[in-house]
């Protein structure tokens, strides 16, 4: 496919630059990221592997910034190896606290220069034969004392993807790593209408018992709930074709030392703004009212709504079977104790050893329910509560949007009361507040067009990422079907020996 | 009506007493009882209330002139059962235990049949008219009042408990009274465990039907992404639904074998219990007299040591008896056993190899849907 099919006017330089002071006028802390190699340099292997020849011109890439950050310090400028890719990566909040100031969301040109353009992705899609990565995350291990400690996971790479330095890399990162990742992935890209695949939640009870060092069955339970709920979010990140090239992403998962991801605690600066942050949003949800002509919109956040509402009700009715599973299995053992003491006390021998016997195939059968209870929770209850939390990205998604359009409303209402002061200066005779007035006008058109484009292009990815996310639902519910499947036969199976093994004790009974 | 000593023997076979229907009017239950004439090809068809089978048990414990009548381990009388199922569920348990959790009272007709088989091919009870008259006659016995009999129910009366540890004379009996506590105290417990088993995978059933049916209103057509995923729910719901049927077999299978043994073997090791209570209350009443004997003024002697002959004589049938009983009740009880471990595991071999079968048909289905 033509990469160059449908460039945004963003890409073209001109636009570059009158963006550009708008920029400078915000105190924008800068976070550039230059994408691509320059071709002199052929170790650099960061090249995007694709079928298509030349690479868009290096561009600046700015993310919108509060002037008042409260924690500029905790931007952190990290060096990588190469040099050519220095992107300095903010743990700041989501652009969403930009306030109204219009500030032109440059981020389309992020989304062009990561993408590309919109069909290649596709193909590679269709390639799904060249999405060759695996990660598995492994290995927990309890770091440090009491309050202080945390767990650590080795998070490992086998992949044969050139945007990866290697083949195989193994780094190790701790849960506050995570939710660093997916703070930045979500401040760059769900505003354009990425849906991010959401981090595994915090759980403060959880936590504290592995940190306490409780060394039972529930804090064990709990590390693997977390390990698998890591790899997951991992898998499915870089599963999205877009955020697979991101450098947070690649860095993450290659790079040995990462900074630390102060701003993810909860009751971090970071934190609290994140919490005033929703506060706004929610508060701006029922302010803006917009008016929409896409019929597919409304009709599909109709359908994520019962969507949202159906999986909440089999996440329930699967935690239910999990929990009757365990009952069953507590009960399963008070049995084949019972029934060992019956064997014990019996006088006959072989109804004695027949007793004790069924006691003994009663626990087989119990650490078989235990299996299959463990199986309902990943494969179900999990992959249900994943699907959950990836809703509400979906659903922020098309809250973002609303916002892109509401912006693009206010730059309309700007440009007229700047038109309006424009015929009242006419009349005015005041020839140098004139010409400042028709600069304005001419900026504010700008920003209209500006923001009507950011419009549509949010709309159009969101479409694409609802077909992808669509498509990719039925592909996830599929293999967990099929494992689920597979497991419940192996069950099956290893009842059948069990019982086959019991038959003949039963008959020797004289 | 009163059950005699006479030389009558059971004019049906034993092993052709079968408990064919139930018919539930309100609260009452009524059971068709049908058997096989011994001397002709003619069937016998009853119809009989709880009322009639207490009726029997107690003029079977009624009965006059049988040597060692103490003796007998009596075959245990399932309790009443209260018709009214599901919202009495656990009153019902209290009572009933396994025989509560059948569905269509299954269990506790087999349970009664089981009685009536017990109690005819009993080398004294058979004989007993009363077990006759409730087969073949036509009209119940009614709500006859037999003569109240032995008492049958072991009271919670501090007094009955001391007796209870009266120490023995007899080693034989001795050690059966200690392994028969023993047992009875642990198969209770281990009947009690299996019902809640029992009751979870029944629990469980539900669930998985609640999840299938939750999975159904997943459906919706509006374009083909939702088209897709539909179908993937419906198969999800019915592989669940398959899961579901598998708990209730399961369920069912531990129930009607495994369940229905353990509680049959509680209530005779009960019965045995009561059996051996009541000789040692004899044993006791003989201590008491031996000593009276001795003390008694020698105007009184004689007439107490006539008494006390006649006790003895008692005691020592009623030890004999035992002692045959309980040879008996051994080894049918470990035959009863036997036959339950082998239908259980038996039809739990069945019901695995089934779903084995029907979950690897869905796996095969699905691979091949899914493989692209």
């Amino acid at each position: 496919m033509a990469e160059d099919r449908e460039p945004p006017a963003l890409l073209d330089a001109s636009h570059a630059g009158s963006t550009d002071p708008e920029d400078g006028e915000d105190l924008f802390v800068s976070a550039v990221s230059k994408m691509e190699a320059s071709p002199t340099s052929p170790a650099e292997p960061i090249i995007i592997s694709s079928s298509n020849g030349p690479e868009p011109e290096p561009e600046e890439i700015f993310l919108d910034e509060d002037p008042d950050d409260l924690f500029a310090e905790a931007t952190e400028e990290v060096s990588l190896d190469s040099p050519e890719r220095q992107p300095i990566l903010s743990d700041g909040p989501s652009p969403a606290i930009t306030p109204v100031t219009p500030t032109v969301t440059l981020d389309p040109r992020v989304s062009e220069a990561f993408a590309r353009s919109p069909d290649q992705d596709e193909d590679e899609e269709e390639n799904r034969d060249a999405f060759d990565v695996q990660i598995s995350v492994s290995d927990p291990e309890k770091v440090g004392d009491g309050m202080n400690a945390y767990m650590v996971y080795k998070v490992s790479t086998k992949t044969s993807l050139s945007i990866f330095s290697r083949d195989q890399v193994s780094v190790k990162r701790r849960f506050s790593d995570f939710l660093g990742l997916h703070s930045k992935l979500a401040s760059k890209y769900m505003h354009i209408g990425y849906i991010v695949p959401p981090a595994p939640e915090k759980s403060i009870v959880g936590m504290t018992k592995v940190k306490v060092g409780k060394e039972d069955t529930s804090s064990a339970e709990f590390v693997e709930k977390r390990r698998s709920a890591l790899e997951r979010y991992l898998m499915r990140t870089v599963k999205h074709p877009v955020l697979l090239k991101d450098p947070d992403v690649l860095q993450f998962l290659e790079s040995s030392e990462l900074p630390r991801a102060v701003s993810t605690q909860a009751l971090s600066g970071a934190g609290i703004l994140r919490m005033v942050n929703k506060a706004a949003d929610a508060v701006n949800k029922m302010t803006i009212k917009m008016n929409e002509s896409d019929a597919w919109f409304e009709e599909k956040q109709q359908q994520f709504e019962n969507l949202d509402v159906q999986l909440r009700k089999l996440h329930a009715s699967v935690e239910s079977l999990v929990c009757h599973r365990k009952e069953l299995s507590v009960n399963t053992v008070s049995f084949a104790k019972s029934s060992a003491m019956l064997g014990n006390s019996e006088d006959h021998t072989a109804l004695s050893r027949a007793l004790s016997q069924l006691a003994e195939v009663e626990e087989k059968i119990d650490t078989l329910h235990q299996d299959q209870a463990c199986n309902d929770f990943f494969m179900f209850s999990e992959l249900l509560g994943d699907y959950v939390r990836l809703i509400t990205a979906v659903k922020g998604v098309f809250d973002q949007r609303m916002k892109t359009w509401g912006k693009w409303q206010e730059a309309e209402m700007m440009l007229q009361r700047k038109r309006e002061a424009e015929a009242k200066l006419q009349y005015a005779n005041k020839p140098d507040k004139l010409q400042q007035a028709k600069d304005e006008i001419k900026e504010w058109e700008g920003k209209v067009q500006q923001g009507e484009r950011d419009f549509e292009q949010i709309s159009k990815i969101i479409r694409r990422e609802v077909g992808r996310f669509e498509k990719d639902r039925v592909k996830d519910f599929k293999v967990v079907i099929v494992k689920y499947l597979e497991s419940l036969v192996h069950t099956q199976q290893q009842l059948i020996k069990y019982w086959e093994a019991f038959l003949p004790e039963a008959k020797a009974i004289a | 009506m009163e059950g005699s000593s006479a030389e009558s023997a059971l004019s049906v076979s034993a092993d052709s007493i079968r408990i064919t229907d139930l018919t539930q009017d309100g609260d009452v239950l009524t059971f068709a009882i049908t058997s096989q004439k011994l001397n002709s090809s003619a069937g016998v068809c009853v119809f009989r209330a709880y009322e009639d089978f207490e009726w029997l048990q107690q003029s079977l414990f009624s009965q006059e002139n049988v040597p060692g009548l103490q003796g007998i381990i009596f075959p245990p009388l399932p309790p009443k059962a209260l018709p009214l199922q599901s919202n009495m569920q656990t009153k019902a348990l209290k009572q009933l235990g396994f025989l509560a959790l059948g569905q269509d009272w299954q269990g506790y007709c087999k349970a009664l049949e089981f009685y009536l088989q017990q109690v005819a091919t009993h080398p004294t009870l058979f004989k007993c008219k009363a077990l006759d008259s409730f087969l073949i006659n036509s009209e119940s016995p009614g709500k006859q009042r037999g003569r109240k009999g032995i008492f049958n129910r072991l009271s919670q009366a501090v007094e009955e408990m001391r007796k209870e540890s009266h120490k023995d004379v007899d080693n034989f009996f001795q050690n059966e009274r200690n392994k028969n506590t023993n047992i009875a105290a642990l198969s209770k417990v281990a009947t009690e465990k299996l019902i809640d088993v029992v009751m979870t995978e029944q629990k469980l059933a539900l669930a998985c039907g609640h999840f299938s049916t939750s999975l159904h209103l997943c459906v919706n057509q509006d374009d083909a992404a939702a088209v897709a995923f539909s179908k993937v729910c419906l198969k999800l719901s019915d592989i669940i639904e398959a899961v579901k049927q598998n708990f209730e077999k399961v369920a069912s299978n531990n129930l009607t074998t495994l369940g229905l043994g353990l509680d049959l073997e509680s209530r005779y090791q009960e019965a045995e219990k009561e059996m051996l209570f009541r000789r040692t209350c004899k044993l006791i009443e003989l201590e008491t007299v031996k000593k009276s004997t001795e003390k008694a003024k020698a105007n009184k002697r004689e007439v107490m040591e006539e008494f006390q002959k006649a006790v003895e004589k008692e005691f020592s049938l009623i030890s004999s008896v035992a002692k045959e009983e309980i040879e008996r009740f051994h080894s049918s009880r470990v035959n009863v056993l036997k036959n339950v471990l082998i239908g259980w595991c038996e039809q739990q071999l069945n019901t695995a190899k089934e779903c084995a079968e029907l979950y690897s048909q869905h796996l095969e289905a699905c691979r091949n849907m899914y493989s692209e």
